[in-house]
């Protein structure tokens, strides 16, 4: 009895909210918190495929899915319907644990990331996002681990296996192309992507993602505002190429690689990759969200009348979520994609060194300007300006010497001159 | 605290894994299911890391080793064009099988003097554990101390008492850096360009 409980215990020790008082309930409450979880994220996924292929034809001035259920809101779940039921079929050069192994390492990694995000909660009356279920006190998240961003990170990196195992496997050319392109592109943002969220850490002091929520109670203190806007700025171009969304669609690139890294794959692991990536974008969307705009805190305090204070939290950040969902389907109907040296130049050359700049120069207003008074923060800001304009300029005379030289190189090659 | 029925069944699934993919590595004929297995070992490494509450360690051992280390092997792998199946049978040094093999009971002689020297120290030793007091919940549901414990542990450590290890550290990885551009950088050749 005593060995059963404390194993309980210490399942139940990975929620440190949900531990406490009655047992038996809290586990109660995780496992109806991981099925609602479940539940939600896919319908969220069907929508979000649904209201993808609207507004995007809406903006093409098309009229788009209207034939399954109203509004043709049923069509991604007739979608998955056939691709669940068709014969699935394994081409005969692939790797075939490899191939089969692929889809399932960029789909769990999509849903792992849910549990870690801060889905609502209770901020009237300074109860911190705490919310009372059964008797039980705790959030509206599945899990608050003492790393909590990091798993992000860690699920973003896992995901890098799914796109370049699919395209190896494969035993194919073009995905093999698009899973070295993808899973390049996808290393070099993350870079970028950890050293905006360095900047979000150092204003919020710690990486658990309630915490991080907690330090945003009013619009000054989100982090959007706390940091600056320009950590904001990367974040939201680092996702954007992290995810392979346009206009860093360069995995899928239809007019160079067929489908790229999934081209070779149909039915229920085509659904996988598909469903994982949709997944992606509304989960990277509530990091966003998270990180920099309070998450489920309210927007100017407002109290939304009617409702209990418990709902507020969720109607907050679905709000805010859907913005960011808003953008990238706008992004995706906006702009043509960049091409691949571009992608890398962008990549490397601006926005890592200015995601650095940018998280020395917060560090340095925090050590040596405290409480933040004019007089100091300029001070601070000019010397760190010069700096960086060195640092900038010295950068600049590499690259110019590095294009010297390889135009030195490439010069009697030009010329036709024997190699 | 003492060792839960949890804890073995954690800490032999993982043992099982970090062994299970370490024999995968050196076993797989395919380079890239040797380098999945080494990915599993990696894991099998988080969740002890985890299970000993170093919970930045694991996440750290993921992102880094898993994360991009293993990622740029399989880079090599798939741009060089070596996945396929290699023969084993061709050594292109002839003493390494035999000097492998003399190294790995050097190695096994190693490890098992220092666990049987080091037996009677284990459990007077202070296990590290509780540095994040993460369990600890007050009755209103509130953490009586932050989570982040064993992260500032871990930076009050890197960063004041041990940084010149610390700096000597990424000296040595520019160094690294740098010597691999040079070393791969094509020189004109003198004279040659008329």
């Amino acid at each position: 009895m005593t060995l059963t409980q404390s194993s309980i215990q210490g399942l139940v020790a990975i929620d440190p909210l949900g531990t406490g008082g009655l047992l038996w309930t809290a586990l109660l409450i995780m496992i109806v918190k991981v099925l609602i979880i479940f539940g939600v994220s896919l319908v969220a996924t069907m929508l979000m495929i649904w209201a993808e292929r609207k507004v995007v034809s809406g903006m093409h001035n098309r009229i788009g899915p209207n034939k399954a259920g109203p509004f043709g809101l049923l069509q991604s779940l007739a979608d998955g319907i056939k691709a669940f039921f068709k014969e699935t079929f394994r081409p005969s050069k692939s790797d075939p644990f490899v191939y089969r192994l692929a889809p399932y390492l960029m789909f769990v990694p999509a849903f792992l990331i849910w549990s870690v995000l801060p889905l609502g909660g209770d901020f009237t009356n300074g109860n911190d996002g705490m919310v009372t279920i059964f008797g039980q006190v705790t959030r509206v998240q599945l899990a608050d681990p003492p790393i909590g961003i990091l798993l992000v990170l860690a699920m973003s990196s896992i995901a890098v296996y799914g796109v370049m195992l699919a395209g190896w496997a494969s035993g194919s050319k073009y995905p093999l192309l698009g899973a070295v392109r993808g899973s390049a592109q996808m290393i070099s943002y993350e870079a970028a992507l950890g050293l905006s969220l360095a900047a979000v850490l150092l204003s919020s002091g710690t990486l658990s993602t309630a915490g991080i929520v907690q330090t945003q109670n009013s619009f000054a203190d989100w982090n959007l505002v706390a940091t600056g806007i320009v950590p904001f700025v990367i974040f939201l171009i680092a996702t954007t190429a992290e995810l392979n969304r346009p206009p860093f669609d360069l995995v899928e690139a239809e007019q160079e690689l067929v489908s790229g890294f999934n081209t070779e794959y149909g039915g229920i692991s085509f659904a996988l990759f598909f469903l994982a990536e949709f997944m992606n974008v509304i989960t990277m969307s509530g990091v966003i969200v998270t990180l920099f705009l309070g998450g489920p805190q309210p927007i100017a305090g407002i109290d939304i009348p009617l409702l209990p204070g418990a709902v507020e939290g969720t109607v907050w950040f679905v709000l805010k979520l859907l913005v960011f969902l808003y953008m990238y389907i706008w992004l995706r109907a906006t702009l043509p994609r960049l091409r691949y040296d571009q992608l890398m130049d962008l990549g490397w050359k601006v926005l890592i060194p200015v995601a650095l700049g940018w998280f020395l120069l917060l560090a340095a207003l925090r050590q040596f300007s405290p409480d933040g008074t004019a007089a100091e923060s300029i001070r601070v800001t000019a010397i760190c300006v010069v700096v960086g304009a060195a640092a900038i300029a010295l950068f600049m005379a590499a690259l110019r010497v590095s294009q010297k030289n390889r135009e030195q190189m490439s010069e009697p090659l030009q010329e036709g001159s024997p190699v | 605290m003492n060792t839960t029925f949890l804890e073995y069944v954690v800490f032999f699934v993982a043992s099982l894994m970090m062994l299970g993919g370490a024999i995968g590595v050196i076993l797989f004929k395919n380079p890239v299911h040797a380098a999945l297995g080494l990915v599993l070992t990696l894991f099998g490494v988080a969740v002890q890391f985890v299970a000993q509450e170093a919970h930045f360690l694991a996440a750290v051992q993921v992102i880094v080793y898993a994360g991009a280390i293993v990622v740029l092997f399989l880079f090599v792998i798939m741009l060089l064009g070596v996945d396929r199946a290699v023969d084993l049978s061709i050594e292109p040094i002839p003493i390494q099988r035999p000097l492998a093999a003399v190294m790995t009971v050097g190695l096994v002689g190693l490890v098992s003097a220092a666990v049987i020297k080091a037996g009677d120290a284990i459990g007077t030793l202070n296990p590290g554990l509780g540095l994040d007091v993460a369990g600890e919940t007050t009755a209103d549901g509130q953490n009586i101390v932050s989570n982040d414990g064993n992260i500032q542990q871990l930076a009050r450590n890197l960063y004041n008492d041990h940084v010149l290890a610390f700096q000597l550290t990424s000296v040595l990885l520019i160094v690294a850096v740098v010597g691999t551009v040079l070393l791969t950088r094509k020189w004109p050749k003198q004279g040659a360009a008329t």
